[in-house]
Order: C-alpha cells, then structure tokens, then sequence
C-alpha cells in the first residue's frame, strides 16, 4: 500500500525553480532515501510534503489524505523531523512531547502511554524531566524524533535525522529507524550515502530540483563499475550538471 | 461532510488547548509574566497616585486607576505578544507548528488567548484597589466591574494588534516597534487635540475607531453596546489578519 503518494510537486522563489515536477511513492514497509546534493530541493519538497510550504503544483497524499485539499486529515497520518529539528527549549522533554500529543488530539490517559512508549523507543526516557536546552545535540535529534513518532504515524517524514549525531548515536538511530520501517512508510532526506546503506532499500534521487533517478539502492550502485553507491552518486549529479 | 467538520472542530480544540497551556507555560515558566506584571503593577500604582491623585479627588471610585489604563497597555502588552510569533520564526519551529494537524486560526487563538490570560492575571491583581475604594467609601461597584470588563477587552485589543504585526514582522524588536506605533495611531484617534485639527465630522468619525474614546464611556459608568460589539470586532479583525499572515509563510 503506499502510504506517501508525492504527485508533480513544484516550487519557485522568486522566480528560481527550486523543485520541478518532482513524484515518486513510499509504501508501507519501506524506507527510502531522499538523497541529494546540497541546495537540490531536498527539504523543500519535505515541507510541501508537511504543509509548511504550498506547493505552486502538484500535491502529497499521506495515508490517502491530500496535504492540499485535507490538510489535517493528512497530517494527522504524518510525523515530520524537520531540518535542525526543532524544538521548544524553555520545555521539559515531557512537557514538549505532551504538547505534540495533545495538539494530535491524544487523550490523558493516551499521552501518558505514547510518551512512555517514545521515550523507550528514542532512547530518552533518562533526560524526561529535563529542559530541552540543557540537552546534548544528540539527545536533542532524538527528542525531535520522538516528538514526531509521539502519535503513532502511519508515515514519517524525515531530514537529515542522524545530522550532529556522534557515531554511537548514529548506530541507534539507524537502528530505530530500521525497526520503524517494518511497520510504517519512511521517506529519509540525506546526502550522505552511509546513511543510505544503512538504512534504506530504496534511493530517489533529486539533483537541481529534478528526481534523477527512482531505483533500489542495489540497483544504482551496480550501475558503476565498482558497484559504489558513491560513484553513482557523482555520475548521477554530475552528469546532471553537465546537461 | 458533518463528521469531518465535526472531526476537524475537535481537532481544533485540542490545537487551542494545547497551545494556550504551552503558550502559558512559557510565560510563567520563564521570568517573563513575573517581569511584566511587576513593572506594569508599580507603573500603574505610580500614575493612579502621582499623576491621578487618587487621594485628592476625594471621591471613592477609580477614574484616576483607570485613566491610563490605554497608555500603559499601549506600551506594556506589546512587550508581552511581541515573542509569540516572531520566536517561532527565529527558532525554526514555525515549521514544527505548521506540520501538526491543526489550523492556522486555532494556533492564533490559543496564543492570543494565553497572552490576554497574563493581560488578565495582571489586572485581576489590582483587586487591592476596588477593595480599598470600598474601605474608603461606597464606591458604584457595578460602575468599577464595568471599568475592569471594557478595561479587559481594550487589553485584548491592543493584544491582538501586537499578535499579528508579531507574524507580520517575524522580528521581536521590529514587532513591538510597530504595535506602540499601530496602537497608537488606535489610542491618539481619540484624542480631543486630534479631533479639534480635523473638524467636528471627521473627528467623530476617526474617534469612533479609537480605543480610548470605546473606553470613556465605561469610566464613567455606563454601558455602551457599540463599544463591547467595537472591542470584539477588532480583536476578531486583527486576528484573521494574523491567520492571514502566518498562512501567507506557507507560501514561502
């Protein structure tokens, strides 16, 4: 079933075309990688997927909701790390989590244990009374994460999560991340290729606001003669360029 | 359709909800409520007894308390709505906001709201003066609740003028800049200096836009339709001004 549905998305600022056209599809159980060279209009198609920024055509459907016509409905179905994750830091980690559960429209009885359960999954349930801005960089990723999965989403919407993460850190978000795609639809913007292999079966590759490619990772790597997802990378974005 | 509206009202009232309580929290929670209902108590006292001379009036009622209620809630609210959107704007969780299932006016609401509780907390802590009125004489109370429920209102006005100029202008500095000077232009319109330079017509017409004039009526005891349905409407019109502008970032 897909669950993320992105139909000839397009942006402009100012007259710069900063996403084109952009479409490809994410199914349940599957995690895929947005991947892009910086400036490629990676995170401006995840906020027009979000419903932070208003796409000048196309649209998004989340669990069959369109971000346009069913903005709520859509979003409802939706958890979305944005880029810096972030985050009130005057709030306690429960506090904020409590915020987001309840503008989903959680019960109490409900945001007590979906709080529980993402502090357990996020690997925060230590720093819960603490205030968000005497938090590390790493924990602070991960109560963003949290924040978006404190709702059970049938999608999540992910930039750069693993971004400042030291390599411990990186290891368990990679992990959660993998466990969460057995059972929900996981869109992933990166540009880095370990992230991919790590965590991700399938690529969508986005260049100067042009999907390049929409493949399986194994797939694009043996395209090179090396079979290195890096190099086919290069070709990709550069060959991109040269066009 | 009914179950939608109906599921998209409900999904509203917990986004007010939500946001009010941490709208609140990150008032109290911070000195910031502390600070303003400090400085906007000793300012208050020190015009009603200086500048007003309660005490030498020799009347018991609260004209003199309520007279610069405009003039300070033209400088001091400001200062507490300037942050509500500007903050998000600058620590990037405008986006966080705008992706949760919840619609631009009930985030406008709820923050609004959470501002005009402090407004409300802070003139609900100068009850010590309706109660020394009362010691000192037999003040006309109904007279006094009337001052304090137009006072409130008005408090929401000038709130929901910094409101939305906070999300028009996404700066702190350049937000609070731009209420005292849109507050003002409400408060001076009012003003019989201003009304004498333009002619009786025109002065009645621009007086009937202010905020103090709306006021006048309710210091002297009495209860004027048109001014409470006044308050409401510009509070609401500011409001949808400020949907208007936090949707318009949607459009990047």
């Amino acid at each position: 079933m897909q669950a993320l549905k992105v139909s000839g998305l397009s942006k402009s600022f100012g007259g710069r075309e900063a996403v084109r056209a952009v479409s490809f599809a994410v199914s349940t159980g599957q995690a895929v990688a947005f991947l892009g060279p910086n400036g490629a209009g990676k995170s401006t198609t995840l906020r027009m997927i979000a419903g932070f920024l208003e796409p000048d055509a196309g649209e998004a459907e989340i669990a069959g909701a369109s971000i346009i016509t069913a903005r709520s409905a859509a979003q409802r179905s939706l958890g979305y790390l944005a880029e810096g994750a972030p985050l009130y830091l005057d709030l306690s980690v429960r506090a904020f989590l409590g915020f987001l559960a309840r503008t989903h429209g959680l019960s109490a009885a409900a945001t007590k244990d979906a709080i529980a359960r993402v502090a357990q999954d996020a690997g925060i349930a230590e720093v819960m009374g603490a205030r968000i801005e005497t938090l590390s960089k790493g924990y602070r990723r991960r109560v963003a994460l949290a924040g978006a999965l404190v709702h059970d989403p049938a999608v999540l919407v992910l930039d750069e999560p693993t971004d400042g993460l030291d390599p411990n850190q990186k290891v368990a978000m990679r992990s959660l991340i993998r466990r969460m795609a057995e059972t929900k639809a996981i869109l992933i913007s990166t540009h880095q290729l370990d992230e991919v292999e790590a965590m991700c079966s399938r690529v969508v590759l986005i260049d100067r606001g042009i999907i390049v490619t929409d493949t399986t990772r194994t797939e694009l790597a043996a395209r090179t003669p090396g079979g290195r997802l890096e190099d086919a990378f290069h070709a990709l974005t550069q060959m991109e360029r040269a066009a | 359709m009914s179950i939608d509206v109906a599921q998209s009202a409900q999904q509203a009232g917990h986004a007010i909800r939500a946001i009010y309580v941490r709208e609140l929290s990150a008032y109290f929670l911070t000195p910031l409520a502390y600070v303003f209902m400090a400085i906007f108590l000793i300012s208050l006292g020190a015009f009603t007894f200086e500048i007003g001379r309660f005490f030498d009036t020799n009347q018991a009622d609260l004209s003199p308390f309520f007279l610069f209620h405009p003039w300070l809630y033209l400088v001091f609210l400001p200062a507490i709505a300037m942050r509500l959107w500007a903050d998000e704007a600058r620590g990037g969780t405008l986006e966080l906001l705008m992706s949760l299932p919840a619609p631009a006016w009930a985030l406008v609401l709820g923050k609004f709201l959470a501002a005009w509780t402090v407004a409300g907390a802070a003139l609900a802590l100068t009850a010590p003066m309706w109660i020394s009125v009362n010691w000192l004489g037999a003040p006309d109370n109904a007279a006094i609740a009337l001052g304090y429920l137009m006072s409130f209102l008005m408090a929401g006005a000038y709130l929901s003028i910094a409101c939305a100029l906070s999300a028009a202008a996404g700066n702190q500095v350049v937000a609070f800049v731009l209420s005292v000077a849109v507050g003002f232009l409400f408060t001076a319109a009012g003003l019989p200096v201003v009304g004498g330079a333009l002619g009786p017509g025109l002065a009645d017409a621009l007086a009937s836009f202010s905020l103090l004039s709306h006021f006048e009526a309710a210091q002297r005891g009495v209860l004027e339709l048109r001014s409470l349905f006044f308050y409401l409407g510009f509070i609401g019109l500011w409001l949808t001004l400020n949907t208007i502008w936090v949707s318009a970032r949607k459009g990047g």
